[in-house]
């Protein structure tokens, strides 16, 4: 479980800078409902996430991500290819 | 029993909240009369039209109206059908004989309006296991044409060549790609940087989509648009347009050279399961394609008005969605959704239209009020429009 728990820290210090409400993140945390993030801030957010990984996290994909533990799923599959 | 309406409940509250301060509806407002292509009669008032997107003013053309009148006469109110079935008449193939010779392009498609063409060209040609990569500030009917198609969607940051080509780079290089931008982007009307990325494009194999609706008839040497102007429309593989803005009518179009084109009629649906446009509309639309063609003094009135608005809108202190006049479109940005409710009021009291936007379809959140100039503006009428603006801004304390 390291390799889960590390993608979850990195992902957790993505997600920080754009915690404004200081939210606890865990892998339940949702985006829009515990977050509050509009589709902005999701924008931004996801543009930082490709760019650290060097992946492509498609609209499609992104419609079936809603909390953390959802996020760290996708990104661990798109790296692992 | 679930309400399906309830969904709508925070948007009907805030509709409520804002008519509760006095403003009127900005989205129900009706043109009782309508004198010239910028002059209207509105509330019973005379009002200046300046958000109509009427940019060439060809929609009171002596020659368009003619066409019209008798295309009506020789054919009737509408065609019933598909283009496939018996919806193609004589007007439809002249209009996209027209079109081919605007562009000087192999093949034109004539839709019924631009968003279809928008929606069916793309769900069309990207299918499963393809990539569409878009810009994020993407007009309704593009993100509608992903949503309706079964690829892959992929977006970047506005107008960012470097975006746009990281994300190409890390796409599976054998998977079929398109690339769909604009020329002129309808809510601040910025203009694209094209020429760099349709080279990026190019350089990962992708084709090239490029919706001219805001920029046909007056933007480029021969008014092809914005690609024309970069000097790059020979590398895009789509060229998407409207004829309900400088065309003056209504009905979409895609022009293209690929060769297989003309498979797209079988294939595409929001082409083949709608009825034609009426014989009047695609009469007029063809009269004033060709006469768009040879448009020169009215397209440099148009420019001089766009740039003399734009400068005299932010000598008055206005803040403008651009830095300088890039098309016929001028965005200007309010504090918020309430003041441009209250700023829009105060413009259509002093006898002004202009259109107000405001999220989901504008960009970062913003209220914009969008004024579109028309080549039938006179320089009086200009002048006329900033002292207007200047008194509605005064009054709700904008400036």
């Amino acid at each position: 479980m390291t390799d889960r728990s590390e993608m979850f820290d990195r992902l957790k210090d993505l997600i920080e800078p754009f915690n404004k409400k200081g939210v606890e993140v865990t892998e339940t945390t949702t985006f829009a409902g515990d977050l509050e993030w509009d589709s902005l801030t999701v924008m931004d957010f996801v543009a930082e996430v490709e760019d650290s990984f060097d992946i492509v996290i498609s609209m499609n994909l992104q419609a079936e991500i809603e909390n953390v533990g959802h996020l760290v799923d996708a990104v661990t599959k798109l790296t692992a290819a | 029993m679930t309400d399906l309406f309830s969904k709508f409940d925070a948007l009907i509250a805030q509709r409520a909240g804002l008519l509760a301060t006095g403003v009127k509806d900005p989205f129900s407002l009706v043109m009782e009369e309508v004198k010239s292509p910028t002059v209207a009669v509105v509330n019973g008032k005379e009002t200046i039209l300046l958000g109509t997107y009427n940019y060439m003013g060809m929609t009171f053309d002596d020659d368009v109206i003619a066409a019209g009148k008798q295309a009506l006469d020789e054919f009737g109110a509408g065609t019933t059908g598909s283009r496939v079935l018996n919806g193609t008449f004589q007007g439809h193939k002249e209009c996209e004989d027209a079109l081919k010779e605007f562009y000087g392009m192999d093949h034109a498609m004539v839709f019924s309006t631009g968003y279809q063409a928008n929606l069916g060209i793309i769900s069309t040609i990207a299918g499963k296991g393809d990539y569409i990569i878009l810009d994020i500030d993407s007009h309704a009917s593009i993100y509608d044409g992903c949503k309706m198609g079964d690829a892959e969607i992929v977006a970047f940051r506005h107008n960012d060549v470097d975006a746009l080509e990281k994300r190409l780079k890390r796409l599976p290089a054998d998977a079929g790609k398109l690339v769909v931008l604009e020329g002129v982007y309808s809510m601040l009307g910025d203009v694209a940087p094209l020429k760099e990325m349709i080279r990026v494009s190019k350089e990962a194999g992708a084709m090239i989509l490029v919706d001219e609706a805001h920029s046909m008839g007056f933007i480029g040497e021969n008014g092809r648009g914005v690609a024309e102007e970069q000097g790059v429309l020979d590398d895009v593989d789509f060229v998407i347009g409207t004829f309900s803005k400088s065309v003056g009518t209504v009905g979409g179009f895609c022009v293209s050279n690929h060769p297989k084109f003309e498979i797209m009629r079988l294939v595409c649906r929001p082409y083949v399961f709608t009825a034609s446009l009426p014989p009047a509309v695609v009469a007029c639309s063809a009269a004033s394609i060709r006469k768009l063609m040879h448009n020169g003094n009215k397209r440099a009135h148009l420019w001089e008005n766009s740039r003399n608005l734009h400068q005299g809108l932010r000598d008055l202190g206005f803040k403008l969605g651009t830095p300088d006049a890039q098309s016929a479109i001028i965005a200007v940005i309010m504090p918020d959704l309430e003041k441009g409710a209250m700023m829009w009021a105060a413009l259509l009291e002093n006898g002004l239209y202009v259109n107000l936007a405001r999220p989901p379809a504008t960009p970062a959140g913003m209220t914009l009020l969008r004024c579109s100039l028309c080549a039938e503006h006179s320089s009086e009428q200009v002048a006329d429009i900033l002292s207007r603006f200047e008194r509605a801004g005064k009054a709700v304390g904008i400036i």
